[in-house]
């Protein structure tokens, strides 16, 4: 068992992870930038070290400082929670070099599934399917061609070193992919160094469904799917399991494929492989591998019951899985909602400022993770996320319920947060008959977003 | 001498990014509209415009600098 945990993070992430580590008996250590001395992590975590200005990258993404703290407070192990140095393969080799438990997987698997094309071969060759499209680079044009046969059109062009929606071209017939092709190997050069592409079907109306695996670097059992098809500029917003879409069958096959892929590549801690469903073929096929906790992994234990950061720090300590699958089994509904602080009537507007009361809901089977307290100033400096609500029920249609009558409960006063978009979604049809897509929510967006005005209390 | 003030607490960045040159330099002269920054809050991009023209701006705030909202960012005589 790990002694002592530095958590390289902030927020409410810090202050889920401190908990859990407490709750195993592990000494625990918070970093803080200059914008976060007065925060929850830092006054709930044994110790405390400053590391820096607020820039993320002179404080939370500076690795050397970071493990400098890290040694001179005598931890034996470094979790990165999410965003920041989460999914830095190089920190994950440097904490092993400085004798330091990373928690998480080892430099190598967060490599692979880094980078799109090794993921993408990566899957292929444990059985998981993936989009349609090329194995790995297109050589050529010529080559291209042929991806075409599988793909049909719209097909996309991305670039092998791009991420994040950049580097990629749509086609919808051949003259424009000739047109296309030379364009986007050109661009990819100019703009990330390296003009390699590959391409990929355009899939339609999809779902985002994805699975929760836990490995020890040897063996991985799944902790079933969440769905997160409701999303804004890619980013989830409302997330919820199990995923009302999927047969047994096609849920068995779902899981099954990424308990596969997470033994090929050896994983170890808590992982999520990430695919699209494409309701009308039936069929789901692989997008990416995060390796890392995920900002929505609340939803996958309350439906199941297992801490998964306590897990993830039970590996991190040399621990083999304590749970078979057989022992995995799910109960009931759960959805989590980001409350942000933006102003969903004004584009999503962030609204930082300072907490001047607040109630948080409680009650059966509601679930508040959050660093806020009535004073709190939220700094303008690193993300909007304020808090996830998270509730569990018997069925969706209760969790439903339960999740409106939660929200009403919540006042975060002094700030504009999304509180108004859940109560607005909760109560529209579509989102209540689960009848939604990843591209669902923006159009949405355009015909009710001037509604939803959030209260600001004094 | 006219101010320009930041109307969010956040980051000021005198470019578009690290790579470019800064929108405008110490001694510039700045017409109403012109871009003389940004200002990063909760990881989204402000562009802050002049509201005054002048022949020679003054910047009192260094690129990458934390701001609360009313800072001063440069005066423009």
């Amino acid at each position: 068992m790990l002694k002592k945990l530095l958590v390289a993070n902030r927020g409410e992430i810090a202050v889920r992870i401190l908990r859990a580590a407490k709750d195993l008996g592990i000494a625990t250590v918070a970093v803080y930038s200059d914008a976060d001395r007065d925060s929850l992590h830092v006054q709930i975590a044994d110790e405390a070290v400053h590391i820096g200005p607020p820039a993320a990258k002179k404080s939370y993404l500076n690795v050397a400082v970071i493990l400098r703290a890290a040694d001179e407070v005598g931890a034996d192990a470094v979790h990165p929670g999410y965003g920041f140095l989460a999914e830095n393969a190089d920190f994950a080799d440097a904490c092993a070099a400085a004798g330091l438990a990373f928690v998480g997987p080892s430099g190598d698997a967060i490599r692979t599934m880094g980078d799109k094309v090794s993921a993408r071969s990566a899957a292929h060759a444990a059985g998981v399917p993936v989009v349609p499209g090329s194995l790995g680079r297109v050589a050529d044009i010529e080559a291209g061609r042929h991806v075409l046969i599988d793909t049909g059109f719209p097909v996309m062009i991305k670039a092998a070193a791009g991420g994040g929606g950049r580097g990629i071209r749509i086609a919808n017939d051949l003259p424009e992919f000739e047109a296309a092709f030379p364009q986007a190997a050109a661009e990819a050069l100019a703009a990330f160094g390296d003009g390699g592409l590959y391409m990929e079907k355009v899939i339609g109306k999809a779902r985002h469904i994805e699975v929760q695996v836990l490995g020890d670097g040897s063996d991985a059992v799944h902790c079933f799917e969440r769905e997160c098809s409701l999303q804004r500029r890619r980013q989830k917003v409302w997330e919820e399991a199990p995923s009302q879409a999927l047969s047994d069958q096609l849920r068995e096959e779902l899981c099954s494929s990424a308990v596969r892929l997470a033994r090929a590549v050896g994983y170890s801690g808590a992982g999520t492989v990430e695919y699209l469903y494409d309701d009308a073929a039936d069929r789901f096929y692989f997008i990416e591998m995060n390796t890392r906790i995920q900002v929505e992994h609340p939803v996958t234990e309350m439906i199941t019951g297992v801490d998964l950061v306590a897990e993830g720090l039970r590996i991190a300590g040399g621990e083999p899985l304590r749970l078979k699958q057989r022992d995995i089994v799910m109960r009931g509904h759960a959805i989590e909602v980001r409350l942000n602080a933006e102003d969903p009537a004004r584009d999503f507007a962030p609204f930082p400022g300072t907490v001047t009361d607040l109630r948080v809901p409680g009650g059966p089977g509601v679930r508040f993770e959050s660093m806020l307290y009535a004073g709190y100033t939220v700094p303008p400096f690193y993300d909007s996320l304020l808090a996830k609500l998270v509730v569990h029920a018997e069925t969706r249609e209760a969790a439903i319920l339960r999740l409106v009558r939660a929200l009403k409960e919540t006042r975060i006063d002094g700030l504009k947060t999304t509180k108004p978009l859940f109560l607005a979604l909760a109560d529209d049809p579509a989102v209540q008959a689960g009848a939604v897509h990843t591209r669902w929510l923006e159009g949405w967006l355009e015909t009710h977003a001037a509604r939803l005005v959030p209260d600001l209390e004094p | 001498m006219p101010q320009l003030l930041s109307p969010l607490p956040g980051t000021f960045y005198r470019s578009s990014s690290p790579d470019k040159p800064p929108f405008k330099a110490d001694g510039d002269a700045v017409a109403v509209g012109d871009v003389i920054g940004l200002i990063e809050v909760m990881k989204s991009f402000h562009e802050i415009k002049a509201e005054v023209a002048g022949t020679n701006i003054r910047f009192e705030c260094d690129n990458e600098e934390p701001v609360m909202a009313g800072a001063v960012l440069a005066e423009v005589g």
